[in-house]
């Protein structure tokens, strides 16, 4: 909160009150660029993210889809356990098929990917077109329309995302698209944090001098929203979206994997671990590679998020330096 | 329309509280009367929001109560049973009357009385969900308080290490294990932990739950690998947040002084340092409140424990909807409960928020 607070005085507000040499974004890679694990990490998510697009290709090129049930390829008298060493792993499935079904394990890890990366990136600009608009709404209305949309996102604040998201999924019916649905209700319920982080800003810069201004020659709500106040709290809301992500792609899991997200036959990491402690023996990789899947993503997304803040946000970077002895240029 | 409503009520609800506030002084007393009615009223707009967004549009309930085989006739039955057609604000006002005085449910033939915190019943057993959720309240109070133990242990101590040992191999190892921690889900190293310590090695039994009062050895035997579990992840977080807050402390002018009176560097770290480092440590604990109970409901699922957390999935397979509904107003009612605490115990910490 602090943390988000300190950004939204720093760089964006300091862009519109001073002259900067460069441009916000140009200074923005510049500073990303400097850190070595943020780049990793943004290599990471644009390979896993070309991954996602690419699906279907990759699946035609080994031949197999997500889908289709291989029944020859399972052993049935043995409960579905894959025919074959290594849980089935041959040259026409790579990673071998899943157990019972004997659906093609790359193609349902591939397809997963498309899931897991377009649910929480949907599911964050959702949360982010909404908490911007309350926040917006809550910093400039009045008094009383401030205070019911903080109650409104106290609460939504208050109660657990999981929780909530889990509780919505039983009322909303299922004849929806579910990776939709899911998106939509993790974007439904998600947004309070990044009002709390608009609001604190926007009431911050209204005392500024050129929104004062702006105020008393007569703009209205709106165009003070889009012109002075936007391009300043781009910063904090950035820098929290870029941290939400990873966590609405482990909501998902979580959701799918208690078996309320998405269901089969899409594919789905969280769903793919629902029942692999069943065939660890048989199929190891059945449960390793949609943990390890989960676990990468989620590393190099939270590795990049707080990349993006440092870049965002320099001071409180190198203010955690002091006293290690590797200080280091932030460019600024 | 009718969140509308009320939600404005609330805003006029919420000013006269401050009024009240105002009345009593700005001291002490009068901050905590304050925290309390603000805490009140975050409860009450919370149970209409909830009961807005879960009774409105839901699904076919009655359908689904009945089963899938019921003529339309019986699904008609259900649904006046049920009291499905009344409009939404009576079944609110019904079910505000429940949580205050109680309530009697009539089934056709007998009464179901359903004593004075009354959350309803049911659908599918006819139980009052009161009941059901404070017979679930030992098993998830045991997970999360064995949890909390480790993980407070471990973050705080893990923090305290690496910012003692910064710019060292040290450091860099623990802040790279924590990243690693902060990015596994929590049912992903649960179920990795499982499977290795209880199925390959055998060490631990597959969990099940033991009462404290009827064995406390087995107890808490059977709890350690959820404890452990819900720590791990629980413990990354806490151990990012104790290291960076310290260091933001040993950056600060007066531990610069107490260096230069020659105060060693061992006593600065784990004297000065730690105690400027405590304060958002107690103040997440608070806010995490939720998100715990998120991961205990992995936990409890994954583990097959009986608790708040598997009951409320179960719940939300059948769309048992007064189970879900009570299960999360509970919830949220603990949720504002601890932040109250926590802003109560901060104000007695540092008086200054008392004025602000």
């Amino acid at each position: 909160m602090s943390e988000a607070l300190l950004a939204s005085e720093t760089p964006g507000a300091g862009a519109t009150t001073a002259p900067v040499p460069a441009s916000g974004a140009r200074q923005f890679w510049r500073r990303l660029r400097t850190q070595r694990a943020a780049l990793v990490a943004a290599a990471v998510v644009a390979l896993l993210v070309l991954v996602a697009l690419a699906a279907p290709l990759l699946t035609a090129l080994e031949g197999q889809d997500p889908t289709s049930y291989h029944p020859g390829l399972v052993d049935s008298a043995r409960g579905g356990v894959p025919v074959g060493p290594l849980g089935g792993m041959s040259a026409e499935h790579w990673l071998g098929v899943e157990p019972g079904t004997g659906r093609d394990l790359f193609a349902r890890l591939v397809h997963g990917a498309r899931v897991s990366l377009g649910v929480a990136l949907a599911a964050t600009l959702m949360q982010v077109v909404i908490g911007v608009a309350v926040g917006l709404a809550s910093g400039l209305g009045g008094r009383r329309l401030d205070q019911t949309l903080s109650r409104a996102t106290d609460v939504m604040v208050a109660l657990p995302l999981m929780v909530l998201a889990l509780a919505l999924l039983a009322v909303v019916p299922s004849s929806f698209p579910r990776p939709v649905l899911v998106a939509l209700v993790v974007g439904f319920v998600g947004w309070g944090g990044v009002a709390k982080v608009v609001r604190a800003g926007t009431i911050s810069l209204k005392s500024l001098d050129h929104v004062a201004a702006a105020r008393l020659s007569g703009w209205g709500a709106v165009r003070i929203a889009r012109r002075e106040l936007l391009p300043a709290l781009a910063a904090p809301v950035i820098t929290y979206a870029a941290l939400l992500v990873p966590t609405n792609i482990t909501v998902e899991a979580a959701l799918s994997f208690l078996g309320v997200g998405v269901k089969p036959p899409t594919a789905s990491w969280g769903q793919m671990l629902t029942s692999a402690d069943v065939w660890y023996q048989a199929a190891p990789q059945y449960l390793l590679l949609p943990a390890a899947a989960l676990f990468v993503t989620v590393l190099a997304l939270t590795v990049l998020g707080d990349g993006v803040r440092t870049a965002l946000d320099p001071r409180a970077a190198s203010r955690l330096r002091i006293g290690t002895g590797r200080k280091r240029e932030d460019g600024s | 329309m009718t969140a509308t409503v009320s939600a404005s009520v609330s805003a006029s609800v919420l000013t006269k509280a401050r009024g009240f506030g105002g009345l009593l002084g700005g001291g002490f007393t009068g901050f905590v009367v304050r925290r309390a009615l603000g805490a009140v009223v975050t409860l009450f707009v919370l149970t209409v929001v909830i009961y807005a967004v879960f009774y409105v549009a839901p699904g076919d309930v009655a359908q689904i109560t009945c089963g899938p085989r019921c003529s339309p006739a019986q699904v008609q039955q259900v649904s006046e049973q049920l009291k499905l057609d009344d409009p939404i604000y009576v079944r609110y006002l019904d079910f505000l009357r429940g949580i205050f005085v109680g309530h009697d449910y009539s089934t056709g033939t007998s009464v179901l009385h359903c004593d004075a915190p009354c959350l309803g019943l049911s659908y599918q057993t006819d139980q009052q969900v009161t009941e059901l959720i404070l017979n679930k309240v030992p098993v998830t109070g045991s997970l999360a308080i064995g949890a909390m133990v480790l993980w407070l242990i471990l973050g705080v101590g893990t923090g305290v290490l690496s910012a003692w040992r910064r710019g060292r191999a040290t450091e860099r190892i623990l802040t790279a294990v924590t990243l690693a921690g902060t990015a596994t889900p929590v049912f992903v190293i649960g179920l990795l932990l499982m499977i290795l310590i209880c199925g390959q090695l055998q060490w631990l039994p597959f969990p099940q739950y033991v009462p404290f009062t009827e064995d406390p050895q087995q107890w808490a035997w059977n709890l350690l690998l959820p404890w452990v579990s819900l720590a791990l992840i629980e413990a990354a977080k806490y151990a990012r947040l104790t290291r960076s807050s310290m260091l933001e402390t040993l950056a600060e002018d007066h531990v610069r002084t107490f260096r230069a009176y020659g105060v060693g560097e061992r006593s600065i770290v784990g004297k000065h340092a730690l105690r400027g480092a405590l304060a958002p440590v107690i103040a997440l604990s608070a806010n995490d409140f939720g998100s715990m109970f998120g991961g205990a409901l992995l936990t409890e699922t994954l583990f097959g424990l009986p608790g708040l957390g598997r009951e409320l999935v179960q719940a939300v397979r059948v769309v048992d909807l007064p189970v879900v509904v009570g299960m999360v107003l509970v919830t949220g009612f603990f949720v504002v409960l601890a932040n109250a605490v926590a802003d109560v115990l901060y104000a007695v910490a540092d008086r200054r928020v008392v004025l602000s």
